[in-house]
């Protein structure tokens, strides 16, 4: 996935100032930098969940596939089958676990059962929850743990086989146990999809991506990328003063 | 600093004694009045349940109507054409109210979804026996005589800004996490709003369509001139049919001791079986909330 030229606006205020950045495959990309700078907003682009905000818009490009989502032939249900996205706080259907998961499958027209039991169990594992929940998939998504909802927002998002994960701050609502678990889980999914996430924690930033972009916002309040590179240079090695004194804490 | 002459709080009295003694007082009156409010329910309930529990027998549910001095009969014919005039309300009103709030939840900045809560809103403003006289004119004239459906749809009328305002304010409740989830799946808006939001309202959507039921139920003006009265068990909907509350109309408007004393009875069964309706409701909604893990 390749981000190209990318401009946000909010009526008429510039949220996202010529983004451009590339999310290799089977790689897990940061986007780290303080709050208000559209780390989210960026995200948000990505999958075309942005197409919400009213009156907003957007131009450049964002390839998957080196199809322009935005495109005009482009569907944009299709799009957001492809690039599946976990959101801040687990927010797991008032459904049974077993139909958490299997929503997106159902959607696609799967009704076998056979079928959705083997994609229901296949995303669970993948999502390290199945051990936990295999012999309660009748019991409602919402008395989980917040960390197993999490997972199970996971889960829910793996089972449409999503070619890119988009992460907004998934573990930020989460104890450090089941922040631990979510962080364990992003590197094995990192063997089969290409995770973009944003976070407020630069430890975890270092511990899991293999790239980082530090966004800030520039002196007319619109966020864009200072800089991009491999997480170890960045917070080794940052090339830009700006990179340097927030990873440093000298912020502000 | 200005040179004004300030006081030091610590050294204002506290007044404790008469602050408690206010405090009594406003907790008395306010709890006057809460007990006062209940007083009317309550009055209802004893009266409709003293006046109506002495003629109160097996057959009363069964029996029709018989003429009046011969002893017996009942309002089994009411009891039933009541339930098929709501059920064809409820037919009506509740699958074209909940899809107009989904379309209202879902565009509410649009015009039309604009339009919709503006004109629901005069609609629920409207007198009932209006709905009435208006279903006479769309449906029992061109019909050429009264029938349950012409009241089926008079009350369905009544009943649709009930039920879409309600399903509307439940599906706001809804978190907005959970659409985004939805859609973020790739789901389209309306199956998000069918398969996920609504059933994440359901409760609140069926007390909705209860208190529609609730309310439409009790109608009698609106009956006056459509489902009009039918002193027979009566299943054909294209026929006159009768219902609870135009029988209590029709018999306590009679001269007769005889007929004044069933409109008592009357009006205790449909009490009590539009109580018991809510009530079940309650019950169904509690169940599922827990079952859904909401609590």
């Amino acid at each position: 996935m390749q981000v190209r030229g990318l401009n946000f606006y909010y009526g008429n205020v510039r949220a996202i100032t010529d983004v451009n950045l590339d999310v290799p495959e089977h790689r897990i990309v940061a986007i780290i930098g303080p709050s208000g700078c559209g780390k989210s907003t960026l995200l948000r682009t990505l999958n075309r969940m942005s197409d919400f905000v009213r009156r907003s818009r957007m131009d450049g490009e964002v390839l998957l596939d080196g199809e322009n989502i935005y495109g005009t032939t482009v569907d944009v249900v299709d799009v957001r089958r492809r690039v599946g996205m976990v959101f801040q706080r687990p927010n797991p259907f008032p459904k049974s676990i077993y139909e958490n998961v299997a929503f997106g499958p159902r959607m696609l027209g799967i009704r076998n059962r056979g079928d959705l039991d083997g994609i229901v169990e296949r995303s669970l594992r993948g999502a390290a929850l199945w051990n936990e929940v295999c012999d309660k998939l009748k019991e409602s998504g919402l008395a989980l743990s917040g960390g197993q909802q999490q997972r199970l927002c996971i889960a829910r998002a793996i089972a449409m086989e999503p070619e890119v994960i988009l992460m907004d701050e998934p573990a930020s609502a989460l104890d450090p146990v089941a922040t631990s678990k979510i962080e364990d889980l992003m590197r094995e999914l990192r063997e089969n999809y290409s995770i973009v996430i944003v976070t407020h924690n630069m430890q975890q930033a270092m511990r899991i991506s293999d790239e980082t972009a530090f966004m800030n916002v520039n002196n007319q309040r619109s966020g864009h990328i200072v800089e991009v590179g491999p997480t170890k240079r960045i917070f080794t090695d940052p090339q830009q003063k700006e990179t340097e004194d927030y990873i440093t804490g000298r912020f502000g | 600093m200005s040179d004004r002459p300030t006081i030091s709080i610590r050294t204002v009295p506290s007044h404790l004694g008469r602050r408690r003694l206010v405090n009594t007082i406003m907790l008395g009156i306010t709890g006057a009045l809460a007990v006062a409010a209940v007083i009317p329910l309550v009055w209802i309930v004893a009266h409709v349940a003293a006046e109506g529990a002495r003629f109160i027998s097996p057959t009363f549910f069964t029996d029709v109507p018989k003429p009046v001095g011969v002893s017996g009969g009942g309002i089994g014919n009411a009891i039933v054409g009541s339930a098929i005039v709501v059920g064809i309300a409820c037919v009506i009103a509740v699958p074209v109210g909940i899809a107009a709030a989904i379309y209202s939840y879902d565009n509410a900045t649009r015009p039309l979804g604009i339009v919709i809560r503006f004109s629901t809103d005069v609609l629920s403003g409207i007198p009932s026996i209006i709905m009435g006289i208006f279903a006479y004119a769309v449906v029992v004239v061109p019909q050429g005589h009264f029938s349950a459906l012409s009241g089926g749809f008079a009350l369905a009328v009544i009943m649709l800004p009930i039920v879409l305002r309600t399903a509307e304010e439940m599906l706001n409740l809804v978190p907005r996490s959970l659409r985004e989830g939805a859609l973020a799946l790739g789901a389209p808006r309306w199956r998000t709003s069918l398969r996920v939001l609504l059933p994440a309202a359901m409760s609140g959507v069926v007390t909705g369509i209860m208190l529609g039921i609730s309310r439409v139920a009790g109608e009698a003006a609106p009956m006056i001139f459509t489902a009009f009265g039918n002193p027979f068990y009566a299943a054909d909907i294209t026929q006159p049919m009768a219902t609870l509350p135009h029988t209590i109309f029709v018999y306590a408007i009679s001269p007769y001791k005889d007929l004044h004393d069933k409109a008592w009875t009357t009006a205790l069964v449909l009490i009590v079986l539009v109580l018991g309706l809510n009530l079940a409701a309650r019950l169904f909604t509690r169940w599922r909330l827990k079952k859904m893990g909401w609590k």
